[in-house]
């Protein structure tokens, strides 16, 4: 890497070599890494999921379409792919009203250095570790855990409330992982509203609900589909929440690909799955990128 | 109504702690079937310093964090410069290119690490993991980078150079001083996504060669101990500690600012 890799465009730096060496210089590190361990990567699997089984040993390779049949010859995944959905279509509703409710709360009803704070207190778990704080829900809705516990101190006959290993255990740890974006999303969203308009409103006889779904929802959608293509990408490839919190019921697309790398070994199956699932999330980014491009231009 | 919003607010942040001081409490009490009433004790902080296999795949992260940390901050950052600081054609397809490691599902980009690398020869272990956690982190540190770039007037460096300074000497002593904030955050929230990385260290791990999250991961399936509460805690305190050290250095997105 030249020395002179930080300078932009100057005369000293241009009579020595062209300028184009210097970006390219700068550039390609990052970038000859990112295709080594990301875009190969995804090519390869791309190629890996035409094939009829994994390349192991002397077994001739047989390209076939094969593979992406697989939701209609094992008519179960269709069974899968409904509950994973389902799974990314809670966690992402419920993110979207308790978000934008508490990123509004946090516009709205605080200020200066307390809203800073309470801003990174919302947005610090999202950077521990998610693993360790889907093991901490197992602490409290297990049976005879936290909630249990709770409920019995004032009822102490109650029956157990643990619903660990259950769907809406999954939908549970997954709303407590990325409630934080949404928050973020709509926070900001919401922040760049001028405050006349809601005055405005207000002044003219506008009832709070009629400020809330007819300008604040309105002017922080980007806020909240930003939010929501955010949390729902992540959400349906999932594989460690439906295994730790759904236990036996935790079938998922997530778990599905995982099996076929990892137990069954059926890599051009769990290739094929894993770009059909791609397939879907590009889906979901186009359709939204033309709806926040929409609402960027008006 | 502005006391309704504060308690809702409340009670969003009891609903993102709870849990977490729950799993933290439990590490400290002496019971291995998390009965209750509380019996505090440290006999679980004890046992975790003579669990070979933990305090190895710990040092493992740290490692592991340590070097990605290093290396995509040093690559990521000249890569910013160039995004930030020339013009050149292609440059929005390069900054688009960024995206893959951030948005597509961790479990295809992991999966897809694994069979090309099972493919070509690289194999599994810490060394394809340190080349996968690389490339997780160089996005954001080209995004971190690139937002203090943004607002660090290019003026200066030129001031200096039509003072006599050469090139070199104007990046050293004017850009990169004005920019050591951003580059420092940046450092801390690399090790940051290596640290807390799982999913792409699951599928590239060998039994002998894991990282800390895999070893919670596979004892949490064998059955939860309060062992895995007190490795867990510490895990939780150190990224907690190291993400607040980014907060301080590199204000992350313009949080806070317009209040």
């Amino acid at each position: 890497m030249p020395p002179e890799a930080g300078v932009a465009g100057l005369p000293a730096a241009r009579r020595r070599m062209p300028p184009w060496v210097a970006t390219a210089a700068l550039l390609l590190p990052s970038y000859a890494w990112l295709t080594l361990a990301v875009l190969l990567p995804l090519a390869a699997m791309f190629a890996f999921s035409f094939l009829h089984a994994t390349p192991l040993g002397n077994k001739p390779v047989v390209w076939t379409l094969e593979q992406y049949r697989a939701f209609y010859d094992q008519p179960y995944l269709l069974g899968v792919a409904w509950a994973s959905l389902s799974i990314g279509l809670w966690t992402t509703g419920i993110c979207a009203v308790v978000g934008f409710a508490a990123a509004l709360a946090l516009v709205r009803a605080t200020a200066g250095r307390a809203r800073e704070t309470l801003l990174i207190l919302v947005l610090l778990p999202f950077w521990t570790n998610g693993l360790v704080r889907v093991f901490s829900w197992t602490m409290v809705i297990r049976e005879g855990g936290f909630l249990d516990t709770f409920v019995r101190w004032f009822w102490p006959s109650a029956p157990s409330l643990g619903f660990l290993y259950t769907t809406p255990a999954i939908v549970l740890g997954l709303v407590h992982g990325y409630l934080p974006y949404m928050v973020l999303t709509c926070y900001i969203a919401l922040l760049s509203i001028d405050e006349a308009v809601i005055e405005a409103a207000q002044s003219l006889g506008a009832r709070w609900w009629t400020v809330l779904f007819k300008i604040l929802v309105p002017l922080a959608a980007p806020g909240l589909v930003t939010g929501a293509i955010l949390i729902f990408v992540p959400v349906i490839g999932a594989f460690m929440e439906p295994r730790i919190l759904g236990g036996r019921v935790g079938v998922t697309m997530g778990t599905v690909i995982e099996d076929q790398f990892t137990q069954a070994f059926n890599w051009p199956l769990g290739s094929a799955l894993a770009f059909t699932m791609l397939a879907v999330v590009l889906a979901v980014f186009a359709t939204f990128s033309g709806v926040l491009r929409r609402s960027a231009a008006t | 109504m502005i006391k309704i919003a504060r308690l809702f607010l409340a009670l969003v942040l009891v609903f993102l702690y709870l849990p977490i001081v729950v799993m933290a409490a439990m590490g400290f009490n002496a019971s291995p079937l998390y009965a209750l009433p509380f019996d505090f004790t440290t006999h679980w902080y004890q046992e975790l310093a003579g669990n070979g296999r933990l305090i190895e795949a710990g040092w493992n992260s740290i490692w592991l964090a340590v070097l990605t940390s290093v290396i995509a901050t040093a690559l990521g950052t000249l890569a910013a410069l160039a995004l930030w600081r020339r013009t050149f054609r292609g440059r929005s397809i390069l900054r688009i290119l960024l995206l893959p490691p951030i948005a597509i599902p961790w479990l295809i980009t992991g999966t897809a690490m694994l069979v090309f690398f099972f493919w070509t020869g690289i194999g599994r272990g810490l060394h394809a993991m340190l080349i996968g956690h690389v490339a997780l982190a160089i996005p954001y540190v080209v995004l971190v980078v690139g937002t203090g770039l943004q607002t660090l007037r290019a003026d200066l460096e030129e001031a200096a150079m039509s003072l006599g300074s050469t090139p070199i000497h104007a990046f050293f002593r004017v850009t990169l001083p004005l920019l050591l904030p951003s580059i420092v955050g940046a450092a801390l929230f690399a090790f940051a996504v290596s640290l807390d990385q799982f999913v792409i260290s699951y599928f590239l791990s060998v039994p002998g060669m894991t990282t800390l999250p895999v070893e919670i991961y596979s004892a949490i399936r064998k059955g939860f101990t309060p062992e895995i509460n007190a490795i867990s805690t510490i895990l939780l305190v150190a990224s907690m500690i190291v993400i607040l050290g980014f907060a301080r250095f590199a204000r992350p997105g313009g949080i806070g600012e317009r209040s």
